[in-house]
């Protein structure tokens, strides 16, 4: 690539054990970050955008190493800050700012707000009392607050004015680069407006470069030039903001911005609605991660029944061969002495019988051997009568078009052709 | 029973602090008919929650206080109902959602006996029995497995599931109404999103009316029939859902919209900040910060709600005197109060004749609507441009704004 980014991320990775009993024997891990790359150009603008629990801010504050990465490398400014010893991170941290998301907590409430702002100026060794008082009340203005405002404190001001102390401290040590993670998700709308508009200036009169670490898509449309979406710990879609959100091309993505409410009541209810919740980051599904909510999902070749009925039997699928079904529970709950193929096929909405006579004899097969309480043999035949691409493999970052990029099957022209179209995902270019 | 369901009138609800008493709600009006969604909108500090919470009396006596008006829900006061009808009240006829599930359930039983309690409170009923009901509404709720997930504990489950249940739990009694503040605030796009569908889903089931708190437009735009756009303790603007966003009479309403992400100019922000509670400015409340303020607004009391006429003004053939539409011809100034003053005067005559005054039962606290100002200075155009068509819709929002009128 021509451009010399400032940040270059590349297969990041932060896994957390977790422990068990007083020996803290390891039984598990959770993949908060798992193996995440992006970059930021000089002067530019980067958002991460992701639902809860994606592993964003973990993101953040690994490649910031506030906590330490367990995999991967860090570029800043050509040198791999991983490597750094204690005191090189000292000063790596006067080029490198963070602004966080409750402004509220993020102030010693028996400081003064000149005194907090002036902190960073101290730690990193401007011990003149004067000098630090100027350059405090010179910040102080420029983020639109007054001089004399340094002699007040944190309670003194409202959630807006003490983000805009918060974007000032920020730029006390002169920073190349400020990562805010959610900093106006905690403000009202009208006052987030304004702070994104403050965040705008700064970076021109500066030249900074800016991560933006967001939930909400509409900010990160409002100030970013390019965009990574994350979900379970890894990015499945970048590219140029415009691009990504006129044209997306994941369907995580898709589902991610069609869900939020448009400001028109004509336009309602409109959106792709997501089943289930983001599954657990210590037990990821195998293939895409996004296989067991993705309403675009591959069916297998030549199973002739609509996509929602697939989508409902690969839900079955899922659950059957994790053991995660239970019929004897059906059965209580709807007053049955027993559990019946019936019962779970109304559990997981399928119709009866399904349009596919060949689907049809072997998930009334398989839902006659899990009513008869072997559930795991009946999970072994849906996973080998209904194959998918997306459960099975894990898919590769493909070029959909210059700079804009999705980790999804749908772009493999060997295994799903045509399935995209009907998404409006389209199958990549060879590059 | 013809009318509305809940009936608010003037209410005016204020807390006794060590700065003074601040007025949270300072005469708020509104009504919802049977099984339609109002929904509350304002910023932070606007009265909303305070609002809502009054209604059942959830706001903390002392050091609250409801200091005035009326609040008739289904024929009964409930300003002056005593606290043990008022308790047989909630959950069953009134249930209420909050925002933040984690702490409505409690972390150390099972949600299944938590909804069974609720149920036993309300109804005679057996262990057994309201164990299965609870696993009933679980399933109504979509909780996957439903007769496994009861015996869950809440932290066993995902934020977009315990909302769930609190939402079964709300609908154990089978309420007439729901109140349900920033009920989707503390989740994730794709989970609100969810939630929104069933709390629609739900609601025609059960035939129940919703008054909906939230911050968010875009969720207000997704749910609400009417509309009731609060700001500093008081209504600013109320509407039909596409009324409001098509034809925002508020200088305030205009504001909000204006800076929401995705529509207008996003970077447009309302200066300033919200009054100081204790404290509130005179005449309009937001006039420091509105773009449009005259001296006229910044004396006095807040202006009462007048009509906001329609763009096309087509619709009107009932009598429309205030600020007639695009360029009508400025008349005198007059000063006095009009009949659509409901502000003032608390007597519910007033508030009917402003209710049959207009076809949709939009209304703004402006002072550009009164008789002798040009309302054309406050009309957003770019609003009315795109709005364009005038039907309603087949909500029944417009059926009931018409009912409960007299």
């Amino acid at each position: 690539m021509s451009r010399d980014p400032l940040v270059e991320v590349e297969n990041l990775e932060k896994h957390y054990p977790i422990t068990e009993g007083l020996l803290k024997k390891q039984v598990g891990t959770v993949r908060a970050v798992d193996g995440v790359s992006f970059d930021i150009g000089r002067g530019e603008t980067v958002g991460l955008v992701g639902e809860s629990g994606c592993g964003k801010s973990t993101a953040a504050t690994s490649m910031l190493r506030l906590e330490e990465p367990t995999g991967g490398t860090v570029r800043f400014d050509g040198e791999d800050i991983t490597e750094y010893d204690d005191a090189a991170l000292k000063r790596f941290r006067r080029r490198a700012q963070m602004i966080f998301q409750d402004p509220s907590s993020s102030f010693d409430p028996r400081m003064s707000i000149g005194e907090s702002v002036a902190e960073p100026l101290r730690i990193h060794g401007l011990n003149d009392r004067t000098r630090r008082r100027a350059v405090v009340e010179d910040l102080l203005e420029r983020v639109g607050l007054s001089a004399s405002d340094a002699d007040r404190y944190p309670h003194e001001f409202s959630g807006g004015q003490k983000q805009r102390v918060a974007v000032a401290r920020a730029l006390s040590v002169n920073p190349d680069f400020i990562l805010a993670d959610e900093p106006v998700s905690a403000l009202d709308v009208s006052i987030q407006a304004d702070v994104l508009s403050l965040l705008d200036d700064v970076q021109s009169e500066f030249g900074l470069s800016f991560l933006l670490i967001s939930h909400d898509m509409g900010v990160v449309r409002q100030v970013c030039d390019r965009v990574n979406v994350m979900y379970l710990g890894e990015i499945v879609e970048s590219g140029p903001t415009e691009e990504v959100f006129g044209n997306p091309q994941h369907p995580y993505t898709k589902a991610l911005l069609s869900s939020i409410p448009r400001p028109d009541p004509r336009k309602r209810g409109r959106g792709i609605e997501l089943t289930g919740d983001v599954p657990d980051p210590s037990n990821p599904p195998d293939g895409c991660r996004f296989h067991t909510r993705c309403p675009a999902v591959i069916p297998p070749e030549g199973l002739a029944v609509a996509q929602e009925t697939w989508r409902s039997l690969l839900d079955l699928r899922s659950r059957a061969a994790r053991g995660d079904l239970d019929p004897g529970a059906l059965a209580d709950a709807a007053d049955e002495p027993s559990p019946t193929p019936a019962l779970v096929r109304e559990a997981f909405d399928l119709p009866d019988p399904l349009p596919d006579g060949e689907a049809e004899a072997t998930l009334a097969a398989a839902l006659e051997t899990a009513a008869d309480g072997d559930v795991a043999a009946a999970g072994e035949r849906l996973v080998e009568a209904f194959p998918t691409p997306c459960a099975r493999q894990a898919p590769e970052r493909r070029r959909v078009s210059p700079d804009h990029e999705a980790t999804c099957h749908l772009h493999d022209p060997d295994l799903a052709p045509d399935h995209g179209d009907a998404y409006g995902i389209g199958v990549a270019e060879n590059d | 029973m013809t009318g509305p369901l809940l009936e608010v009138t003037d209410l005016r609800t204020q807390f006794h602090t060590d700065e003074g008493v601040v007025r949270a709600v300072d005469g708020v009006s509104f009504d919802i008919g049977r099984g339609e969604t109002v929904c509350l909108v304002g910023e932070s500090g606007s009265g909303k929650s305070v609002t809502s919470e009054s209604i059942t009396k959830l706001i903390p006596i002392p050091p609250g206080e409801i200091a005035g008006g009326s609040i008739r829900f289904d024929g009964m006061e409930l300003t002056d109902l005593p606290e043990s009808d008022l308790r047989d009240l909630r959950g069953s006829r009134i249930a209420h959602v909050f925002q933040n599930p984690q702490e409505t359930l409690n972390p150390v039983y099972r949600v299944g006996r938590q909804i069974a309690e609720t149920i036993r409170i309300h109804e005679d009923v057996g262990k057994e029995a309201a164990r299965k009901r609870a696993v009933d509404l679980l399933d109504r709720v979509g909780i996957p497995d439903a007769a496994e997930r009861v015996d869950d504990y809440p932290h066993e489950m995902s934020g977009g599931m315990k909302q769930r249940v609190v939402i079964a739990m709300a609908l154990a009694g089978r309420p007439d109404l729901l109140i349900a503040d920033e009920p989707t605030t503390a989740l994730d796009v794709t989970i609100q999103a969810q939630i929104l569908r069933l709390l629609n889903d739900l609601q025609a089931e059960f035939d129940m009316a919703i008054l909906f708190v939230t911050h968010d437009l875009g969720v207000v735009a997704e749910v609400a029939d009417r509309v009731v756009v609060m700001y500093a303790g008081r209504v600013m603007e109320r509407a039909d859902v596409y009324d409001l966003f098509e034809n925002p009479g508020h200088p305030y309403t205009q504001a909000l919209l204006a800076c929401l992400p995705g529509r207008g100019d996003a970077t447009t922000a309302i200066g300033g900040s919200l009054p100081s509670p204790t404290n509130p400015p005179d005449g309009c409340r937001f006039h420091p910060r509105c773009p449009h303020a005259i001296p006229d607004c910044k004396s006095g009391d807040q202006p009462p709600l007048h009509p906001v006429p329609d763009p096309d003004a087509v619709a009107t053939g009932a009598g429309n005197p205030a600020g007639t539409g695009a360029g009508g011809p400025p008349g005198e100034p007059v000063r006095a109060a009009g009949p659509y003053d409901d502000t003032d005067g608390a007597e519910e005559g007033g508030w009917d004749e402003v209710r049959e005054a207009t076809v949709s039962g939009h209304v703004a606290s402006c002072i550009y609507y009164r008789q002798g100002y040009d309302a054309t200075t406050v009309r957003h155009d770019d609003a009315a441009a795109d709005g364009g068509s005038t039907d309603q819709g087949a909500s029944g929002a417009a059926g009931d704004e018409e009912g409960g009128g007299s």
